[in-house]
């Protein structure tokens, strides 16, 4: 789950991290209130979950009233990357003299946290890891112990970072990673982070995505939570609960277990067609799920054919036969034609329930693909 | 033979008072799998399909000599429980549960380091030696037994790939799901070693997918550590980039690797054949033995 930047500020100003002076607002009038308040120069913000937002025109320093005016404007409404803007962060802008890059996330590798420090703050972290990985210090964090002083220290050190400013630095990385550690945090970074001609520090942006996972034990950050889909299909499938990505082909695939999904749009495409979607209907799938999953992907109006694909372990294939039959049975006329193959726990029972009236049955999963790609060819002709 | 499963291996049961628990301990037991205990706070001195409960797993360890462990709490205690059985101590633990914090699952692999278990998961299918016993969810059928080791992180592709073997008459020695979290215990290369120790293990499978770098590091030990030959399969060639790929993830390691290709070049370049669909991999290990 991510934070929007407004949200992650708050909960880093909360904890201690200067943050500069800034005001929410939904409408034109609200941002050139707040930013009469605030005083100028002001930056006006679009806040939506996207990166890039300076470069696309969400991002805009005025000077004065009129020009905080036609940028509120300009930028309400306005459409990001595929995400509509409905609020805008109005923001004392920073007079900086330099611009850095502090950070802490997994290393899913070494199986510890990490926290990282740059000087090659303000632009594309990820591109100066790519490019110049020495560019960015790390530190591995033992997870019994949390960060000591002295690591935040090195990190700092590590970096380069001018000694003025160091140890303020350094009580930044502390902090983040303190609220890392207690808010179950995925990433916590800025960047940048905005050190002024006096040697103060503010953190110009905020980003904190927290474990989904973890969400259970963070009922104040769960309440955050904003639907942040791109498309309405994505919408549906955050309210049913399914792992979906969609794609631009025209096989609707449904299958159990991530790596078998992923497998069966891989042979989708080996056989020559091009999936429409990724879509996991997960272990244990009983019927309201595959109801809700055939739901998903007839509303894609790209899907030609879907083939369904369930390898039971938890997940019983009586079950899911049932469900489809169900689903199936209450159209009128089903609108893209379904090849379902069913193996693993209680396969049999399942093929032997499946209304062949409605759906194709293929026995390997090569075969069922296959069809589902000689379905899709006929019908988009 | 096998690896960390075999006739010895006695397993307690956490969470074996839940549904999925007592579900799978009877389909355990079915399959003849030496379940001793349960250990369920709060709930000692039941019993679930004829097996003892006990409050805590430390007491079922000592009482019943268990020397496994397999997890079915929820993912709020899985860690706690994952503790728990590392401190009993059990040489083996499957950890089954999906959605266990990511940071939960740091602490217990620290943990982990300082041990002699094997930990394998979490959010896995579990360990079969065929024939043997089964710790876990995997559905026993499909497996039969024979000389090849099969790892994978993925639970219905191990399925997937199993069922190819077995339908060929290529039975397995030991099958070890390991799981697609973040942070797990056993990996592509704790896996493979234990295969290349095994001197009835004449081949093994790898089953792999995109994120992360486990397959090209695996890779690297396949050409200088294993004379034990290995096919390889990766998923998500289609999956768009960006999707999957945390933003971390790139950071940390530098650079965009972790794609299908890089894997499958990684492999290749091992002299690790990587077929393209499961029919594939089962035609490469046909080859090799």
């Amino acid at each position: 789950m991510k934070l929007h930047e407004y949200q992650a500020k708050r909960v880093f100003a909360e904890a201690g991290i200067p943050t500069p002076d800034a005001k929410l607002a939904e409408t034109v009038d609200a941002a050139v209130d707040a930013a009469e308040a605030i005083g100028y120069p002001v930056a006006i913000k679009a806040q939506v979950q996207v990166g890039g937002r300076g470069k696309a025109g969400g991002i805009k320093l005025v000077d004065d009233k009129a020009e905080a005016r036609e940028a509120a404007d300009e930028i309400l409404g306005m459409d990001l990357k595929g995400y509509h803007v409905d609020r805008v962060l109005v923001e004392e802008a920073v007079d900086f003299t330099n611009e850095l890059y502090v950070g802490v996330t997994m290393d899913r590798g070494e199986g510890k946290p990490v926290a990282m420090v740059s000087t090659r703050g303000g632009v594309n972290i990820e591109e100066v890891a790519a490019e110049d990985p020495d560019a960015i210090a790390r530190e591995h964090i033992d997870p019994a112990f949390g960060m000591h002083p002295y690591q935040a220290r090195k990190a700092v050190y590590d970096a380069g970072v001018d000694r003025e400013v160091a140890n303020d630095v350094a009580g930044v990385l502390s902090t983040l990673y303190d609220l890392w550690e207690a808010r179950d945090g995925s990433d916590a970074e800025i960047n940048p982070l905005m050190v002024t001609a006096d040697d103060e520090v503010i953190a110009a942006d905020a980003v904190m995505n927290i474990d989904g996972d973890a969400l259970f034990r963070q009922p104040e950050l769960a309440e955050m939570q904003e639907d942040a889909a791109e498309d309405d299909l994505e919408a549906k499938a955050n309210d049913y609960g399914f792992d979906y990505v969609r794609l631009d082909g025209n096989v609707g695939i449904i299958g159990n277990g991530a790596g078998l999904v992923m497998t069966t749009l891989d042979l989708v495409d080996h056989y020559g067609g091009q999936p429409a979607n990724f879509l996991d209907i997960g272990g244990g799938a009983k019927a309201e799920r595959v109801t809700n999953a055939l739901d998903m992907v007839f509303s894609d109006e790209n899907v030609d054919a879907v083939v369904f694909n369930i390898f039971g372990g938890i997940t019983r294939g009586d079950e899911v036969a049932q469900g489809i039959n169900e689903a199936l049975e209450a159209f009128d006329e089903i609108p893209k034609r379904v090849v379902v193959r069913l193996a693993g726990t209680n396969a049999e029972e399942g093929m032997e329930i499946l209304n062949t009236d409605l759906v194709t049955v293929e026995k390997t999963l090569e075969d069922a693909v296959q069809r589902a790609v000689e379905y899709a060819e006929e019908d988009s002709a | 033979m096998s690896v960390l499963v075999d006739e010895n291996t006695r397993v307690v049961v956490q969470g074996i008072t839940g549904g999925e628990g007592k579900f799978h301990t009877e389909q355990m037991l079915d399959y003849g799998t030496n379940v001793v205990a349960g250990a369920v706070p709060g709930k000692g001195g039941q019993e679930v399909a004829g097996v003892p409960v006990y409050d805590t797993v430390d007491k079922a360890a000592r009482e019943e000599d268990a020397n496994a462990a397999v997890v079915f709490v929820p993912p709020a205690f899985a860690g706690d429980a994952c503790f728990e059985a590392l401190d009993a101590p059990v040489d083996l633990v499957v950890a089954i549960t999906e959605g266990i914090p990511t940071q939960d699952m740091s602490k217990v692999y620290r943990k982990l380091q300082e041990t002699d278990t094997h930990l394998v998961g979490p959010n896995c299918p579990g360990v079969i030696t065929p024939g043997v016993a089964k710790l876990g969810i995997l559905p026993g059928n499909i497996f039969s037994e024979g000389n090849v080791g099969f790892v994978s992180r993925s639970g219905t592709l191990t399925y997937q790939v199993v069922d190819s073997l077995t339908e060929r008459g290529i039975g397995q020695t030991t099958a070890i799901g390991i799981g697609g979290d973040p942070i797990i215990g056993t990996d592509f290369i704790d896996a493979l070693e234990l295969f290349e120790q095994d001197p009835d293990t004449h081949a093994v499978v790898m089953c792999g997918e995109i994120g992360g770098e486990d397959e090209e590091e695996a890779a690297q030990y396949i050409a200088g550590n294993m004379d034990t030959p290995v096919v390889g399969f990766i998923a998500g060639r289609t999956a768009p980039p960006g999707k999957r790929m945390g933003h971390a993830g790139a950071i940390v390691s530098g650079s965009g690797t972790g794609t299908a290709q890089s894997k499958i070049d990684a492999l290749e370049d091992a002299g690790t054949p990587v077929g393209d669909t499961p029919e594939e991999v089962a035609d490469h290990v046909e080859d090799i033995l």
